[in-house]
C-alpha cells in the first residue's frame, strides 16, 4: 500500500497539471484534446521529433541527477543555471584553445573541462556553506548572476567570433571545431552521444549514492548531520562534495548544450535562459518528479523533455505560446511539494489515524527510498 | 572619466539610483516581513513578473496608472494566498515551492504577454509626483531647487511610498501586536503557540503582506520602464531575497542594500552612456553587486542570526 502511495504523488501531480494545462488551452479558445494531441505529436510523432525530445531531456537529466545528490545530502542547489554556464564556458575555452587536437583526445578534455567548470562553480557555495555558514540557496543564486555576466563579458569580449568583432557584434563564439562535437549516433537526427552520457551519468549517480561508502556518507549527512558527525563523518567535507558533484553534472549539461548543438557554438542573449533554456530550474522539476531518485529521474526528464518539445508544436499548430510548458512545470513543482503532506494525511487515514505526521521534506526525501 | 565627476552628472546618477532601487526595496521589504515570520519566499521573481505584466496590460488597456498599480497589488495578494496555502497549510518545502512559483510566474506572464499583446508596445511611464494634481504643486516648486530638487523631488509616487515603507515596516514589526506575533512565530513558534498566538494565521498574513509588496514591486518595475517583455525582472526578485539576508532582517539595512544595487546599476548605465567604459567592462561591473552580496553574507553569516524558525514548517505536537 505504501508503495502504491509513493507512485501516486507524481502521478496525481501530473494529472492535476494535465487538467490545468487543459483549462489553460480551453481559456485560450482552443480544443484541449487537439492541444494534447499536438504536444504528443510534437514530442513523439516522428523519429526526428523523438530524437529532439531525447536531446531536450539531456541537460534536464544531468542537472536532475546532480540535484538528487545535493538534495539527498540536504543541500539545496538552485545554482544549476550558473553551473551549466560555468561548465559550458570552460569547455568552450578548451575547444577554442586547442582546436587541432585529435577528437579522441579533445572530446574527453572538453567533457572534463565541463565537469571541472561546473564542479568548481558548485563547490564554491559548498565551501561557503560548510566553513562560513552562508546559506547555499543565496550563494547559488548570486553565483548564477555572476556566471551570466561572466558569459556576457567573455562572449562579447575575449571569446567573441572574430568575424563578429567588425560585424554585427552578435555575442557568440566562432563555430567550434568538429573535433569537439558530440558525435551524432542516429544519422539524420540530432540524437547525439550526450544523451547516452546523461543516462550513464544517472546510473553512476545511483551507484554512488547507494552502493559506495561516499554515497552512504552523503546520505547520512543529509539524514541527520549530528548523528553523522558523531559517527566520525565530516559534515563539512560532504557538503562541499555534494555541491561539487551536483555542479559538475550541471557543467556536463552545459557541454551537451554547446557541443550537441547544431550551430556548434556558444551564444548569449544577455540572460541565462537564452543559453540554458532554464535547464537549471527544469532539472530540479525533473528530479522532484522522479522522487529524487536518479533512476526515476531518467523517465521523468524524458517526460519534461517531451513537454518542452511538444509545446513548440503546440505553438506551431494552435498558436498557443510554448511558454505554457514553463508555467505547467511551475505548477507541477507546487503540486509535488504540496502533496507530501497530502500523502502523509492519506497514509494516516489508512493506518486509521496513527499520529506520526512528518514534515513534507522528509516525506519527499523518502518517496523513493 | 572626468565628465562623470561633475556635479550635474553625479546628481543625475543619484536620482536614477534612487528610482532603480525602488523595485528591489519594495520586494525586499515584503520578503523581510515574511522571513521574520519564519517563511522564506523564493518565488518573489515570479510574483513580480505576473504583477509587472498585469500592471502593464491594465495601463495599456485603460491608460490608468493607479488602476495598473492596484492590479499589480491584487495579483501579488492572490499569489500570496497560493503561497500561503502551499507553505503554511500544506507544509511544502519552502525553497522548492518558491522555485515552483517562480517558474509558474515566468511561464504564465510570458504566455499572457504573447497571447494578449504580442509585440512589445510602450505605455506612458509613471509620471513624476510634480505632474500630479494635489501635492504636485509643492513638488513642482521643490524640484526647482538646484541639484537637490533633481536628486530628491523628481520622482514618482511609488518611489516615495517605497522609502516611507522603510520606517513603516520597522514600526510594524517593532511596535504593533501583529509585528510582535510575527517575530514570535519566526523565532519560536512552539512558545508563541502555547501563548495562544495562531502560528498559521500570523504567517499567512505575513505572507500576504510580503507578496502584495512583491506585487507592487513588479507593477512599479514595468510602469517605470513603460514596457513589458519576457523575463522583464531578469532575476531582480532573487536579488531582493538576498538583500534581506544582506540587511540582516532590518529594514534600514535592507534599504541600504537596495540603494547599493541602485547606485551600482545607475553608475554603470551612466558610464556606458558616456563611453567611459566599453560595454564588455560593463558586464564585469554588473557582477559587482552579486559579489559584494556574497562577501557580505560571508562576513555576516557568523555574526548575525536570522529568525530561528526560518524555513521550518510548524506542526503542533
Amino acid at each position: 500500500m505504501k508503495r502504491l502511495l509513493g507512485v501516486s504523488v507524481p502521478l496525481g501531480a501530473a494529472l492535476l497539471a494535465f487538467v490545468f494545462g487543459g483549462l489553460m488551452i480551453l481559456a485560450l479558445g482552443e480544443n484541449p484534446i487537439e492541444g494534447f494531441r499536438a504536444i504528443i505529436d510534437g514530442a513523439f510523432g516522428t523519429g526526428d521529433r523523438l530524437a529532439a525530445t531525447a536531446v531536450r531531456a539531456t541537460p534536464l537529466l544531468l542537472v536532475g541527477a546532480g540535484i538528487t545528490i545535493a538534495f539527498r545530502a540536504s543541500v539545496i542547489n538552485i545554482g544549476g543555471e550558473g553551473q551549466i554556464i560555468a561548465g559550458a564556458l570552460l569547455s568552450t575555452a578548451v575547444a577554442l584553445w586547442i582546436p587541432d587536437t585529435p577528437k579522441i583526445i579533445l572530446l574527453p578534455l572538453v567533457i572534463l573541462a565541463g565537469l571541472v567548470g561546473g564542479g568548481v562553480w558548485g563547490a564554491i557555495p559548498g565551501v561557503l556553506k560548510a566553513y562560513a555558514s552562508v546559506n547555499e540557496i543565496l550563494s547559488t543564486i548570486m553565483l548564477n548572476i555572476v556566471a551570466v555576466q561572466l558569459m556576457n563579458y567573455l562572449l562579447r569580449g575575449p571569446m567573441i567570433d572574430p568575424i563578429e568583432v567588425n560585424g554585427s557584434r552578435i555575442p557568440q563564439t566562432e563555430r567550434l571545431t568538429d573535433n569537439a562535437a558530440l558525435p551524432t549516433l542516429i544519422a539524420g537526427t540530432r540524437f547525439h552521444l550526450g544523451v547516452i552520457i546523461a543516462i550513464g551519468a544517472a546510473i553512476i549517480v545511483y551507484i554512488i549514492l547507494w552502493r559506495t561508502p561516499l554515497g552512504f556518507r552523503l546520505r547520512a549527512v543529509g539524514h541527520n548531520p549530528d548523528a553523522a558527525r558523531s559517527a566520525g563523518i565530516s559534515v563539512e567535507r560532504n557538503i562541499v562534495t555534494a555541491l561539487g558533484l551536483s555542479g559538475a553534472l550541471s557543467g556536463l549539461a552545459g557541454v551537451t548544450l554547446v557541443f550537441g548543438s547544431e550551430s556548434l557554438r556558444m551564444v548569449t542573449d544577455g540572460g541565462s535562459a537564452g543559453f540554458t533554456g532554464s535547464a537549471g530550474y527544469n532539472g530540479i522539476v525533473a528530479a522532484l518528479f522522479g522522487a529524487l531518485h536518479p533512476l526515476w529521474t531518467i523517465p521523468s526528464s524524458f517526460l519534461f523533455g517531451a513537454l518542452l518539445t511538444g509545446a513548440t508544436q503546440l505553438q506551431r499548430v494552435l498558436q498557443i505560446p510554448a511558454a505554457m510548458a514553463v508555467a505547467l512545470n511551475g505548477l507541477i513543482v507546487l503540486f509535488v511539494v504540496s502533496s507530501g503532506r497530502a500523502r502523509t494525511w492519506l497514509d494516516n487515514r489508512l493506518k486509521d489515524g496513527a499520529a506520526d505526521i512528518e514534515s513534507a521534506t522528509e516525506a519527499m526525501g523518502e518517496g523513493a527510498a | 572619466m572626468r565628465d562623470f565627476f561633475t556635479l550635474s552628472v553625479l546628481v543625475a546618477t543619484l536620482a536614477s539610483a534612487i528610482r532603480l532601487a525602488v523595485p528591489y526595496l519594495l520586494a525586499a521589504l515584503g520578503e523581510t516581513i515574511g522571513q521574520r515570520s519564519g517563511v522564506l519566499n523564493l518565488g518573489v521573481d515570479g510574483v513580480m513578473l505576473l504583477s509587472a505584466f498585469g500592471a502593464y496590460y491594465t495601463v495599456l488597456e485603460t491608460g490608468s496608472h493607479s488602476l495598473g498599480i492596484l492590479v499589480g497589488l491584487l495579483i501579488g495578494l492572490a499569489m500570496g494566498v497560493v503561497y500561503g496555502v502551499v507553505t503554511v497549510f500544506l507544509h511544502a518545502q519552502q525553497g522548492i515551492s518558491g522555485i515552483g512559483i517562480f517558474l509558474f510566474g515566468l511561464g504564465f506572464s510570458d504566455l499572457l504577454f504573447q497571447e494578449l499583446v504580442g509585440t512589445p508596445r510602450p505605455i506612458p511611464s509613471l509620471p513624476k509626483l510634480a505632474k500630479l494634481p494635489g501635492l504636485g504643486g509643492l513638488f513642482e516648486r521643490l524640484e526647482d531647487i538646484t541639484y537637490i530638487g533633481e536628486a530628491f523631488f523628481s520622482h514618482n509616487l511609488m518611489t516615495y511610498l517605497a522609502f516611507l515603507l522603510v520606517p513603516a515596516v520597522t514600526w510594524l514589526l517593532g511596535n504593533t501586536t501583529f509585528g510582535l506575533n510575527v517575530r514570535a512565530v519566526g523565532e519560536n513558534p512552539q512558545a508563541a503557540d502555547s501563548l495562544g498566538v495562531s502560528v498559521a494565521r500570523t504567517r499567512f498574513f505575513a505572507i500576504l503582506i510580503g507578496n502584495s509588496l512583491a506585487g507592487l514591486a513588479g507593477a512599479t518595475l514595468s510602469l517605470q520602464l513603460g514596457i513589458f517583455q519576457h523575463n522583464l525582472t531578469n532575476g531582480l526578485g532573487f536579488i531582493a531575497v538576498a538583500l534581506v539576508y544582506f540587511g540582516a532582517w532590518r529594514s534600514k539595512w535592507v534599504m541600504a542594500g537596495a540603494m547599493l544595487y541602485g547606485i551600482v546599476t545607475a553608475t554603470r548605465l551612466q558610464w556606458q552612456a558616456r563611453d567611459i567604459i566599453p560595454s564588455s567592462a560593463s558586464d564585469i561591473a554588473a557582477m559587482t553587486p552579486a559579489i559584494i552580496t556574497i562577501l557580505a553574507l560571508v562576513l555576516l553569516a557568523s555574526r548575525v542570526r536570522g529568525p530561528a524558525a526560518l524555513t521550518r514548517p510548524f506542526t503542533r505536537h
